[in-house]
């Protein structure tokens, strides 16, 4: 399955766990989503979001002042 | 039948207390969370890094973790400007358009809830502790100008106000809510050691930054000098970073004040005219407004030479970079502190 990307630099919290709320929204379960962020802030909220809506962590990297996070979709209520 | 709440959840103990509240009579609770780009929430210490130690967890999460609820982060950014903008029922004392925010909310978690279906919202307001938003006069006009009605319970005020819906049709009981009044914490932090919360929030003032006067001078400011009251969400988030110095009408400096700030402003260069000091470590300085004149880069220079460690030089060098253009290096002395007044400086 494709993985979406999502390019969340720049912006700040709570923006970042924004796009990947409506990102992740209209996609079925097990789709992988990528996103891109610069604020540090989401190291904290993206895991913390994904815990309260079901979600998987599946990696998280970080590249100079990128933080690059995997998420996968496990749920759909 | 289980019945559906919206809550919604600021990120203080109040909100989380309210939802609790629901929750212990068996109502299914999830958070709505709304983001106008004014929030408190992250921003300012994920920038500085002297506020690195303080936690960076966003506090509506964190409530939503606490409770096993999910939270929905709603974006109001675009319609939320005609609230501040044009505040039918005027500000606080700041820029802070409270009664008129509450309306807003209200009435667009009622909307919410009208799409999903669930049955009525909850908020964590208690009558008398904010003296704009928060007082027994003006939660019917809430209630009324949002369409919410008789939906929305107030559980750590209930006993005080007249029986909602949700309590008429026997959905949830009044006698398990709550009378609490005034400026007090007390009865609120008594609630959260009964129901096991410990380290919560407790924002002071307001939930966001237009209950704070310096962001409310700086937004002013930005406001009077563009000759109309409009923004952006890059003009409101750059307004929480810097030291910002107005020469003139034509423009103003955002001027970091230290490595974090240099950092989130540089994400901005190709957006605004920058400086940066070259002969001698110093900030980054970004330009708001009409495009410099060779007489006021030398001045903008000037100033922005004063805060570097050449500040006591004969000269400076300094590279000034037009929107996505080539920079140009400059000489200038720093210009000297008694020669940049007071009134230049917006705090
Ligand atoms: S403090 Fe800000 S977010 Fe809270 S009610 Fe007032 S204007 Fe709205």
């Amino acid at each position: 399955m494709k993985t979406l990307q999502v390019d969340a630099r720049r912006l700040l919290c709570p923006m970042p766990v924004i796009r990947l709320q409506d990102s992740i929204e209209p996609l079925p379960v097990g789709t992988e989503v990528k996103i891109v962020c610069t604020d540090p802030g989401v190291i904290n909220d993206i895991p913390a979001w994904c815990r309260i809506n079901g979600h998987s962590i599946l990696k998280i990297n970080q590249q100079d002042d990128e933080f690059h996070i995997t998420v996968r979709k496990d749920n759909d209520d | 039948m289980t019945r559906k709440a919206a809550a919604l959840i600021s990120g203080g103990l109040d909100s989380l207390l309210a939802a609790k509240a629901m929750q212990q009579q068996g109502i299914h609770v999830e958070g709505i969370n709304f983001f106008t780009g004014f929030c408190v929430e992250g921003h300012t210490h994920a920038i500085r890094k002297k506020d690195k130690a303080k936690p960076k967890r966003n506090n509506a999460l964190w409530v939503a973790e606490q409770l096993g609820i999910k939270l929905h982060i709603i974006d109001i950014v675009e319609e939320y400007k005609d609230v501040v903008i044009n505040p039918k029922h005027g500000y606080g004392a700041n820029l802070n358009p409270c009664l008129d925010c509450k309306i807003f909310m209200v009435s667009k978690a009622h909307q919410w809830i009208l799409q999903k279906g669930f049955d009525f919202l909850v908020t964590g307001e208690v009558i008398g502790q904010r003296p704009m938003s928060q007082r027994k006069e003006t939660m019917p006009i809430v209630a009324n100008e949002s369409g919410a009605e008789d939906l929305i319970v107030r559980p750590l005020c209930a006993k005080n106000l007249p029986p909602t819906r949700p309590e008429l049709e026997g959905w949830i009981e009044r006698e398990k809510m709550f009378d609490f009044s005034g400026r007090s914490r007390k009865p609120q932090m008594a609630l959260a050691a009964e129901y096991g919360f410990d380290d919560y929030a407790q924002p002071a003032g307001g939930c966001c930054f237009l209950t704070d006067e310096n962001y409310s001078v700086k937004l002013q400011d930005l406001w009077t000098n563009r000759g109309a009251k409009k923004y952006d969400i890059d003009d409101i988030m750059l307004l929480k970073v810097g030291r910002h110095v107005r020469p003139s009408q034509a423009f103003k400096l955002i001027i970091a004040r230290e490595e974090g700030e240099t950092r989130f402003l540089s994400g901005y260069r190709k957006q605004f005219q920058s400086i940066k000091t070259v002969s001698h470590a110093g900030p980054l300085a970004l330009v708001e407004g009409a495009t410099l004149n060779p007489e006021q880069i030398r001045q903008a220079c000037a100033i922005v030479a004063r805060f570097s460690k050449g500040k006591q030089a004969d000269q400076v060098e300094l590279s000034f970079s037009p929107a996505n253009g080539e920079p140009q290096s400059l000489q200038v002395k720093p210009m000297p502190a008694h020669e940049i007044p007071q009134s230049w400086y917006l705090v």
